[in-house]
């Protein structure tokens, strides 16, 4: 492997970081050259976790291949679930129930809190600061609780088919998310006066691992880290699926690029979310769950492309079919993948410590890299 | 700008283009070795503006190998699919990493999902496969693992 680091001047050393390293929260392994205890150069080696899910779901059949995808970003388990659904639902042009269609928005948003959450908590503790992990699973666990409820499960819920959704909500869900949203609205505040206007962690962020938005476009950096350096890249916002045309929510953009920038533009996401969620708890449309659909699908030969956007950035799903009943070709475009790419035009020339904060604050879950 | 106006501009830059407006975007197809001067032109024309580099990915078809590049401008939002054909025996195309970053990454899968060799790639090695990975390329068609792959 050291044959392929390429010259390294006298004084070098290189690092290697991973693949098990708390700090990487997975089997990331960075190769690192460093100068004294700065970076010179940094090589992301992946593959650790990969499972070629692209291949598998070239031999799944159209219903089956969307509970592979709760596999790759676990996080955003639902959202990867409805841009599934939508690209099937786009190939065989099903019209989805409004009813829902709002269910799959509340069930998006929740993700996204729970996801967001669980990212506040980790980064923090790579920070150095232990007590937000504490407070951030608290409030997660509630999530989890509620979508066990109705969709049976806590992390990979599967509850997205194409036509609409699995099952009707369960009865207490309405009552649950609302209990939930008022008393988050609160935490959401606490949250901030723990952390964001601490004078250590601000000298943390700020400034660390900045990122131009002109590289941000290039890298193909979406979600918050593409936000937090100024690139209006909110899939939700520009091209809007399901219910988000309905609902009113900010775009939020954040100019500076570095990593404190990032934090902030995922802190005032959740206020978005939670927005966006009360916008839609009380009017769930009635009807049906589910549109009727034949029990074998058969998507009509062509190429199909759906843009979501998952807590980590813009998620696309690209089919090519030869109108049989499995994919002959699929591909997800990971938003963490591209977003990675970034790191080593991010991390060059700062310090070693710092690499923490920029890991942290791009969000890396490495299922989804690896796929 | 529009599909039609999108058409015309792009036959005035490559005038072997072939359009296919049959999927959601409107679909190029191009000589591979155009590719290189064309990709220059669609990133850094004025009323053209592609920036952004959303999905790059290749297609086995059996008999020749298809590349396929997503591509949308950030500053008119409008959104094209250019494709290229490459052999699938001796897959070459010329990289665009210089032009849009990602694409260096993306390349780099592909190169060793597909096999496809890009020409003046900065550093052109396994992403994803282990160190010394031998034999086919996973994606492919023909790829056979008695091992790990189970048909049902």
């Amino acid at each position: 492997m050291f044959e392929e680091i390429g010259t390294t001047t006298e004084g070098d050393l290189i690092i290697n970081v991973g693949p098990q390293h708390p700090a990487t929260h997975g089997v990331l392994h960075l190769v690192i050259t460093l100068n004294g205890e700065t970076i010179k150069k940094l090589e992301p080696h992946l593959g650790y976790i990969h499972r070629s899910i692209e291949k598998m779901c070239e031999s799944l059949t159209y219903r089956q291949f969307i509970y592979v995808t709760s596999r790759m970003d676990y996080l955003s388990a639902h959202i990867n679930n409805q841009a599934c659904a939508l690209v099937v639902e786009k190939g065989l042009q099903i019209e989805v129930p409004d009813r829902a269609k709002v269910i799959r928005v509340l069930m998006a948003e929740l993700t996204r809190i729970a996801s967001h959450e669980l990212w506040w908590g980790a980064m923090a503790m790579d920070i150095g600061a232990f007590t937000p992990f504490f407070h951030a699973f608290r409030e997660r666990e509630t999530i989890n609780d509620i979508m066990e409820e109705t969709c049976g499960a806590r992390l990979t819920m599967n509850y997205m088919v194409p036509g609409g959704v699995m099952q009707e909500l369960h009865p207490n869900f309405q009552k649950k998310v609302k209990e939930f949203i008022k008393l988050f609205r609160l935490k959401v505040h606490e949250y901030e006066e723990l952390l964001t206007g601490n004078i250590i962690f601000k000298n943390r962020m700020k400034d660390v691992g900045v990122l131009s938005k002109e590289d941000a476009i290039s890298y193909g950096c979406t979600g918050p880290v593409g936000r937090g350096s100024g690139v209006s890249c909110d899939i939700r916002k520009l091209y809007p699926y399901d219910a988000y045309d309905k609902v009113q929510f900010d775009e939020v953009i954040e100019t500076a690029g570095d990593s404190l920038a990032r934090y902030m533009v995922r802190i005032k996401e959740l206020h978005q979310s939670i927005s966006i969620i009360e916008q839609l708890i009380d009017n769930i449309p009635e009807g049906d769950y589910q549109a009727k659909t034949k029990a074998v699908l058969k998507l009509p030969k062509g190429e199909f492309y759906q843009r979501v956007e998952t807590a980590r950035g813009e998620f696309g799903v690209y089919i090519v079919s030869e109108g049989g009943t499995t994919p002959h070709r699929i591909k997800f475009r990971s938003p963490g993948f591209s977003n990675l790419s970034a790191l080593d035009k991010m991390a060059r020339g700062s310090k070693l410590g710092d690499l923490v904060a920029m890991m942290g604050t791009l969000d890396l879950v490495i299922p989804d890299i690896d796929r | 700008m529009s599909n039609q106006a999108l058409k015309e501009k792009i036959t005035q830059l490559l005038t072997t283009a072939t359009f296919d407006e049959t999927g959601e975007w409107l679909n190029i197809s191009i000589e591979a070795t155009n590719w290189p001067a064309f990709a220059n032109q669609l990133r850094h024309d004025e009323n053209l503006l592609f920036d952004y580099l959303f999905c790059l990915t290749c297609i086995d078809n059996k008999t020749n190998l298809t590349m396929v590049y997503h591509l949308t401008s950030t500053k008119y939002r409008h959104n094209i699919v250019v494709r290229a054909n490459v052999d699938s025996i001796k897959p070459e195309i010329e990289t665009v990493s210089h032009i849009w970053k990602t694409a260096e990454f993306h390349e780099r899968e592909v190169y060793e999902m597909f096999g496809v060799n890009f020409l003046n790639h900065p550093n052109l090695r396994l992403l994803i496969l282990p160190d010394g990975w031998e034999g086919k390329n996973p994606l492919r068609k023909d790829f056979e693992d008695p091992i790990n792959m189970i048909k049902l």
